[in-house]
């Protein structure tokens, strides 16, 4: 978790970044990985649609997708 | 990708105008979030194509390639990639959805 919020910081400098672990919500079919949450306010989503902002932040954990995570749930907003 | 796959992709989300890639079907979703996409979608009263990704792993894994996006269910209008579970939640509370979904009055 702590590396996965390290990497968002470093793909989103100055941004604000919460990250949750929902995985217990989802009991019963965890053995992929995690669930996770996250709401990112960042400076440079301005002038991106909600796909682009969306694609921003599915690249930052590239590696993690479909890995140790299984679900992520994101909200990106323009800080 | 191969030209006859970007086809074969292409036909299949212009097959209707609102078009979804799920897990499952709308009547038996197999994931939380595409069973969201659906409820919102029947919410509306919305009529879709759609896509079992599980009835073809070979059409899921190239729809992850074409739209870009790495996850499922998606969904489309007129062709193109509206979103992911979240978007369509956040484009459904703003009512943009809505817009989406109705087809603009030919002039």
């Amino acid at each position: 978790m702590d590396q996965i919020l390290q990497k968002l910081k470093q793909a989103f400098p100055g941004a604000n970044i919460k990250l949750k672990n929902t995985s217990s919500m989802h009991v019963g079919h965890n053995a992929k990985g995690m669930h996770l949450k996250t709401k990112i306010s960042y400076s440079g989503f301005k002038g991106k649609s909600l796909i682009e902002q969306h694609r921003m932040v599915q690249k930052a954990l590239e590696t993690e997708l479909g890995n140790e995570i299984h679900a992520l749930s994101i909200k990106t907003t323009i800080k | 990708m191969t030209d006859d796959q970007k086809t074969l992709v292409e036909n299949m989300i212009n097959s209707d105008r609102v078009f979804l890639m799920l897990k499952g079907t709308p009547e038996m979703p197999r994931c939380g979030f595409s069973a969201r996409v659906v409820q919102i979608l029947n919410g509306m009263g919305a009529s879709y194509g759609s896509f079992n990704v599980f009835d073809d792993y070979n059409i899921m894994n190239m729809i992850k390639e074409y739209s870009n996006w790495p996850t499922t269910p998606q969904l489309y209008v007129d062709g193109k990639l509206v979103g992911g579970c979240d978007i369509v939640e956040e484009l459904a509370t703003s009512g943009e959805l809505e817009k989406i979904l109705t087809p603009a009055e030919k002039e």
